[in-house]
């Protein structure tokens, strides 16, 4: 069920810390951010930071490196590749989900807001426990199913139209952008799967070497597991790859209503 | 371990079109469902005889009720028009970001233009009031 207010331990507490910019500093912004400390027993709360542009990268995440390199190294957050392919530091950042790294300071207006993604167990401040979204991308079974076997001096080929089909959906780097922005997936994440793994599941549904399709569509004949999706579009706006989760999971829907009719 | 706290989420997610439309379009089903109630005694009270019908008709027409039926009737332009936008979808049809974006945009216009055309033809054309008391 909808639970729209935070749970008691989770409301952010009015008194997070400010870090001043340094003396001098002619071109500052000030970043918000969400601290949550694990060992402390506090609520969480939003700490400010002042920062000098003139000696800051243009991304967002140089922002928080800047900040953990120079002025609190207490904060947390995933990152690693820091150019849009890895999926580590996705996180809320003014108001939609994105990649810190490919999120450049300049696309924001005023100060930048960063917190965790949304309606997601916080482990510390920036870091989500994805626990769950994980388990819901292998309940798809992102895995080739093949009941024929391999030819033996060659790969299963595809035709160049039927690899067309699986492009797009086969680049989603799992960052849980578009499940997180997900209202439905807010307060039904328990049951319904989300756009991420649906859209994994998608990507082996259409496969032309698949031949577990018949079962993949049983497996999502569910009120919640498809369904709960009301195509509110949230995950295609948020999704930093430009992929269509909303249009994959119309497509399974589609799929199910034709092979139950026609 | 002390549960781990819950990420904050409407309280901080930008509220866009995506969201604006789908929980308008959720609203006006409830609103409608309800006005589903008035519409039915209307037609009771059609069904029990003039004299019903005329105490029904003269309740209709009063002043805060005309403002609820013009709400209702606003519900029924957005939620038909919305509804259209998501038979689209359904039929895999305008789902692109770009396509999306344009189709909320049409919504509303289409919403207020219906309204507006409805409204015309009840209280201008029919020579009466909202409410059928003509």
């Amino acid at each position: 069920m909808a639970e729209f207010r935070l749970p008691e331990n989770s409301r952010i507490k009015k008194d997070g810390k400010v870090h001043k910019a340094p003396e001098g500093a002619k071109n500052t912004r000030t970043f918000k951010v969400y601290r949550y400390d694990p060992d402390g027993g506090e609520n969480p709360r939003v700490d400010s930071f002042e920062l000098d542009m003139d000696d800051c990268g243009p991304m967002v995440l140089d922002a928080l490196l800047k900040i953990k390199n120079e002025v609190d190294p207490s904060l947390t957050f995933r990152r690693s590749c820091r150019e849009g392919i890895c999926g580590s530091c996705a996180m809320n950042i003014d108001g939609t989900n994105t990649l810190a790294c490919t999120k450049s300071c300049e696309e924001v207006k005023g100060d930048v807001k960063i917190y965790p993604l949304p309606h997601m167990p916080v482990v510390k401040d920036l870091v989500p426990d994805l626990t769950q979204f994980y388990a819901q991308y292998a309940s798809v079974k992102p895995w080739l199913q093949s009941r024929t076997p391999a030819p033996p001096d060659r790969e299963r080929l595809q035709s160049p139209e039927d690899q067309e089909k699986i492009d797009r959906p086969s680049a989603c780097i799992l960052c849980a952008c578009c499940s997180t922005s997900c209202p439905s997936y807010w307060w039904n994440g328990d049951r319904y799967l989300g756009p991420a793994a649906l859209l994994a599941a998608y990507r082996w549904i259409i496969d032309s070497r698949d031949d577990a399709t018949g079962e993949r569509l049983d497996a999502l004949e569910d009120p919640f597991r498809l369904y709960r999706c009301h195509t509110i579009m949230n995950c295609t706006e948020a999704c930093p790859k430009d992929l269509n989760p909303a249009k994959a999971i119309a497509e399974i829907k589609k799929m199910m209503a034709e092979r139950e009719h026609l | 371990m002390r549960p781990r706290p819950l990420s904050p989420h409407l309280g901080v997610y930008r509220f866009m079109y995506t969201m604006a439309t789908s929980i308008a379009h959720r609203i006006t089903g409830v609103v409608l469902s309800v006005g589903l109630v008035v519409l039915v005694a209307w037609l009771v009270a059609a069904a029990s005889g003039a004299e019903a019908y005329a105490s029904t008709a003269a309740l209709l027409s009063s002043g805060l009720v005309e403002v609820l039926l013009a709400g209702w009737l606003l519900a029924f332009c957005y939620h038909l028009c919305n509804g259209l936008r998501h038979l689209g979808w359904d039929l895999g049809r305008g789902l692109e970001k770009s396509e999306a974006r344009r189709s909320a945009a049409w919504v509303v216009v289409g919403t207020l233009v219906l309204f507006a055309v409805l409204v015309w033809l009840l209280l201008l054309r029919a020579g009466g009031t909202v409410g059928g008391a003509a």
